[in-house]
Formats: structure tokens, sequence, C-alpha cells
């Protein structure tokens, strides 16, 4: 009995011990990037700020390049997900509710060429593609590409979402006298925007913080994105000034988690039930 | 409101027949109750009449138009779902209003006449919840609500009772009762329930593995049944039914099994035809079998087997050994005992006789 109670104690500890030092591992990275935008000299190494500074922010307000950027990439992040999440929302209603044969198959070979698409394999057609259209350095270049290259991916997780939906939301609504299209914008859509939800927030993570296809596909300095833009916090040598790139960063993360929290209380990652189970 | 038709309609999904054949005509105002077991296809025909499922052949007429490929929108119909189908992220109000306001009427307008509605069915104080927020049988009356928010042609219910206690179920079956001898409604109301059909149809349409078996008003259902299938299907419990041997002599048809003795019965054609077989069904309903007397002819007997007391009556069931058992309404308080043997008793009329096939076989003097 005796026994058993230190054993169990031991196991606790040990247990206790590695989860401790593993949260650890992962808080340390974020506790800098807490702190070293407020300290005016802050190192790779983790340090409290004294005194406590907003200087570091003070010099980055004023990089004009860097501040465009950010609009840049909110001006790319938000033409992304709007097409991606109306062309993905349409596209995916269609799969799942019309009984088109091989619909299956369609969804699955684009999702597999999606993954090449806006991988790095394809930049040079991708490239190609986008000169011979005339659109090199333009923001519209950038956001259809990320659009085709997440467009799959989106429209796999909403099909899925969909078809987990009962028909008979629309049909009930299409039986009390609703078009088509009145049962879709009445019914449907608000029963799927949870879904569009996840997908938009998805989206747009995701081109926020792509680097490599903006960085190809634009020349001027007032198109770049800011993941391309931070690379001016580096000096001509190639290192880092810690401490504007850590008050820049904190900027650049800011919009995301701020879109997290604005959709988690306006919307929340949830689903409203009403179907007779 | 308006008169259905369906023309040789059959329904296939895939390789799977889920209607083979199905021809009926619905008159206008008639309430029209879809009964049959699990599976038999009520719900694909009801959903052929709202347009949501194509015929794979045949016609479908509402009104004398040919609506076999309109869009359910432009039927003139309403609908309560086997599932309800309430909109999640509307309140019963705007629930029980959204036929109003894809017909263009305003807010206020549509959210009295919801009131009114929600009203009769005691729903009237829920309407600012949303439908996750209300007991399953509240859903199904905010459903019932939303068909009869709106005038229609043709009313379709998918079992629209099913969910409710069996006092508020039956106040609902009164209410449609109502309703249908109000404004003679022509309605197609699909249930399992036998009770519920009978009370409420003008005609029931008993189906089998997606055929009718029998087109017929309720009563007629009841009396003369056309198969065993049917026998076996309505009333409450269903009728009796005995396996037995049959041969002709002196004129007249004799009928043997285990624990039966059945007097002669007078020969028609029918009768008579059906016999060369050798064997035939003798069916009798449980409310016409009593505690037999010393006078009594006609007599099932075998071992109680169970004795249930339903307040103004006792259901009695017997086994007949290895024959199945046998139901019976009894209504007298004679104490019986299992374990007991018992004889009951029952009147030639009351004998409804199916061939070997187990169709019906016309009695002597019908028709
Ligand atoms: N979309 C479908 N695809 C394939 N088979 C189907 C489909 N819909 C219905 N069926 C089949 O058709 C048959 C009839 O179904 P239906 O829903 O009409 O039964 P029902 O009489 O309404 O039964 P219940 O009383 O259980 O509601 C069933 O065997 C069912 O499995
Ligand atoms: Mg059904």
């Amino acid at each position: 009995m005796q026994k058993r109670t230190q054993n169990i104690f031991v196991r606790r500890t040990v247990f206790a011990a590695a989860a401790t030092f593993l949260g650890t591992v992962f808080a340390l990275p974020l506790v800098w990037f807490i702190f070293a935008p407020f300290n005016a000299r802050a190192e790779l190494g983790l340090a409290i700020p004294s005194p406590f500074t907003l200087s570091n922010f003070a010099t980055v307000f004023e990089n004009t390049f860097a501040m465009q950027a950010l609009l840049n990439s909110l001006i790319q992040a938000a033409g992304g997900v709007v097409l991606v999440g109306a062309a993905a929302t349409l596209a995916a209603y269609a799969l799942s509710r019309s009984p088109i044969p091989g619909k299956g198959a369609v969804t699955y070979i684009l999702l597999l060429f999606s993954s090449v698409v806006s991988g790095s394999a394809a930049m040079v057609p991708i490239f190609l593609i986008i000169s011979a259209a005339g659109l090199i350095d333009t923001h519209l270049a950038v956001i259809l590409v990320f659009a085709g290259g997440l467009l799959p991916t989106a429209m796999f997780i909403l099909r899925d979402f969909i078809d987990a939906i009962p028909r008979s939301y629309e049909e009930s609504a299409m039986v009390a006298g609703a078009s088509p299209l009145q049962a879709f914008f009445d019914v449907a859509l608000p029963v799927i925007r949870p879904g569009i939800v996840v997908v938009v927030v998805w989206a747009f993570v995701n081109i926020w913080g792509s680097f490599l296809i903006p960085f190809i596909l634009l020349r001027s300095d007032k198109l770049m994105p800011a993941s391309v833009a931070i690379y001016s916090f580096y000096s001509e040598a190639g290192t880092p000034i810690v401490t504007l790139l850590a008050a820049y960063s904190l900027i650049y993360s800011l919009p995301v988690i701020a879109l997290y929290l604005f959709v988690n209380w306006k919307f929340g990652f949830r689903f409203f039930g009403g179907i007779k189970s | 409101m308006a008169s259905v038709e369906f023309q040789n309609v059959s329904k296939s999904f895939g390789a799977f027949v889920a209607v083979p054949d199905i021809s009926f005509q619905i008159a206008d105002g008639e309430f029209i109750c879809l009964l049959g077991p699990s599976g038999c296809g009520k719900t694909t025909s009801l959903r052929m009449i709202a347009g949501l499922e194509t015929p794979t052949s045949g016609r479908v007429m509402i009104g004398g138009r040919d609506v076999t490929y309109l869009h359910p929108k432009d039927r003139g119909i309403s609908m309560v779902f086997q599932d309800y189908a309430l909109y999640p992220h509307m309140n019963i109000a705007d629930n029980i209003a959204y036929p109003l306001k894809v017909r263009g009427e305003q807010e206020t307008k549509r959210h009295a006449r919801a009131k009114e509605v929600a009203d009769v069915l005691k729903i009237g104080d829920l309407l600012k919840r949303l439908p996750s927020q209300i007991s399953g049988g509240q859903q199904q009356r905010t459903s019932l609500a939303r068909a009869l928010v709106y005038p229609s042609e043709v009313y379709l219910f998918d079992e629209p009772l099913s969910n409710l206690d069996a006092k508020l179920r039956l106040e609902a079956r009164g209410f449609l009762n109502h309703l249908q001898r109000d404004m003679g409604m022509t309605a197609v109301y699909v249930t399992h329930d036998q009770a519920e059909a009978m009370a409420l149809a003008t005609r029931i349409a008993v189906m089998d593995k997606g055929r009718i078996v029998q087109f017929a008003p309720p009563i007629e259902i009841y009396r003369r049944p056309a198969t065993t299938f049917v026998a076996n299907f309505v009333g409450n419990p269903p009728m009796n039914l005995v396996a037995v041997e049959a041969s002709i002599g002196e004129g007249a048809l004799h009928l043997s099994a285990d624990g039966l003795q059945v007097a002669p019965i007078e020969l028609n054609d029918a009768i008579a035809k059906a016999a060369k077989a050798g064997k035939m069904t003798l069916g009798v309903r449980p409310e016409h079998l009593r505690v037999a007397g010393p006078t009594d002819h006609n007599i099932l007997s075998g071992e109680l087997f169970a004795n249930e007391n339903m307040g103004p009556e006792s259901l009695v069931t017997l086994e007949r050994g290895d024959n199945g058992r046998v139901t019976a309404r009894i209504f007298t308080d004679d104490e019986i005992k299992v374990g007991t043997s018992v004889h009951l008793a029952f009147d030639a009329r009351h004998v409804t006789l199916f061939d070997d096939s187990g169709a019906r076989i016309p009695a002597a003097g019908e028709r």
C-alpha cells in the first residue's frame, strides 16, 4: 500500500517535471517575443527590459517602407481571403449538393495539384504565366496565385462541412416557396458560416505569412508585403538588427491575433444544432 | 386546394428500387394517409409530390397540371419534414414566418400571423428562442406551424406527430382533423401509427415494399383488409391470423387446425376456388373474440399466455402450442389465470378468409 502511493508520487513528479520542461522550451521564444521589442538593448538572449522603452517602435514607425509593407500585406491577404472564401463556398456547395458524377475525384485531383501550385516547385511556370499575363509587379498577381493555391484545400474543408449539413434545411425552404438562390442565402449560408470562418482565418494566416510568392512576383518596394519587408531590418552584412526586428515582428503578428480574437468573439468556432438527431 | 395524381410513378436510387410502380388519384379536399412499415417508401412518395425527388419514370400531377419536373417552390405545397428541418440560426417566430417572408409579407404582419398559429399549437411563448433551445416535441410543433402558416394547394405531412407525448398527440390530431373539416385541405399524411391514420384519413393507402396494397376508406380497410399484410397491420392489436387446412364436403367449407373448431362455412364460387389449394388463413379481430359459453360452435383454444388489463377491457393472449398466439379483447371481469386453458368464441359473420397467397376471399353474399 505504502509502496503504491510512493510509486504514484514518483510517477506524478516525473510527469510534472517533463511537462514543465516541455512547456518552458515552447514558452521561451514567446517570452522573448513579448519582452525584446520593449528593450533598447535586446539581444538574442532573454532579458527583462530595463528601462521599459518604446524607442524601438518609434524607429520602426519611421521606416516608411516597412509601414507601407504592412498595408500591402493587408491588401493582398484581404483580396486573397475574399476570393478564396467566396469561390470556395460556392464551389463546395455545388460539389456537395449537385449530383455531378465523379465530383469526388475532381476535388481530390485539385487537392493534389494545389500543393504543387503554391509550392516552390511550380515557381518558374507560375512566374512565366503571370508575366505572360502582364501582371508581374501587381497586387493582383499575388492575390490570384494565392487564391489558386489555397482554393482546393479550402473547397475540400468546406465540402466536408457542407456534406454534414442535412439537405432538408434548403429543401424545406424551397418547399416553402424559396428559389434555390433564396434558399442558399437565407438558410444554407448562415448554417455554413462557421465553416467559412475557419477557412477564411486559415487562408488569411497562410497569405499573411508567405514569403516566396510575393518576393518573386513583385519588384517595386511600394508593393512588397511585410513578410518581405522584414528583411529591411537586416544590416548590409546580413545580420539582423534585433531590436527593430523584434518590434516589427510584434506589429506584424498583431493582425493575425486580432483576427483570431475577433472571429472568436463574433462567430466563435462553433456549430449550432437544430435537426432532430 | 387541388387534386394529386400519380401515373405509373417509379423511383430507384441507383440499383435499389424504392418505389416500383405507383398509380393513384387523390381528389380535391381528401385527407390521405400513407400507412406502412419503416422503409416501405412513404417518405420517398411524399418527396416526389413535393418535387424534392424526381421520379425515375411516370408523371406527377397536381390540380390537373403535370408537375413532374416543376421546382418545389412552384407547386403550391407545404410540407412538414420527418426531421423537422428548422433553421438553426432563426428564432421560432422567424422559422414559422419564413414562408411569408419569401412571399414578401412585411415583418410585423408575418410575425403577427406566426404568433396566431403558434398560439394554437401552444408554442406561442417560445417565439424568441432558437430551435436548439426547445424540446423535440416543441420543435415538431414549430415545424407543423411553419407548414400551416400560409395557404397551400396540398399539405404534405411526414410523421408530424411522431415525437409528441400521448396527450399532445391527441390534441394535435384533433386540431388537424378540425382543420381538415373546416377548410377542406387536401393532405397527404405519412404515418406508421395506424390509429392516427384511422382517425384522420378520408382514405388510407397501405403500402408495403414500395407498392400500395390497399387504398380505401378507413372503415373498409378495417372491415375488409385486402391481404393478410393489411389485416396484420391495421387494428390495435391487429387481426389474429390462423393458418388452417381447408376442404370441401357436403356443400360447405370445413376448416381445421389444432385447437380450432369452426362450424362449416357456406360456399360461394370464390371460396370453392380458393379451397382447392387446401390451405387458407382464417382471420378474426381481437374485439370479436369472447370467452366461450356452452352453446358456441366457433372456438379457438389454447393456454393463457398473458392477461393485460387496459381499463375497460383486458388483452388476453393465448398460446396455441406451436401455432402462434391469439389475442382477444375481453370486456368482462372474469378472472383468467395464467397457464390454464382458455376457450374463445367468435361469430361466423366476423370471420375473414384469406386464400393461399394471402389475398382476401369475398364472403358469401358479398358483391
Ligand atoms: N437517397 C436515397 N438513396 C438510397 N436509398 C434511399 C434513399 N432514400 C430512401 N432510400 C431507400 O428507399 C426506401 C424507402 O425509403 P423511405 O424514406 O421512403 O421510407 P419510409 O417509408 O419513409 O420509412 P420510415 O417510416 O422509416 O420513415 C428505404 O429502403 C430507403 O433505404
Ligand atoms: Mg419516412
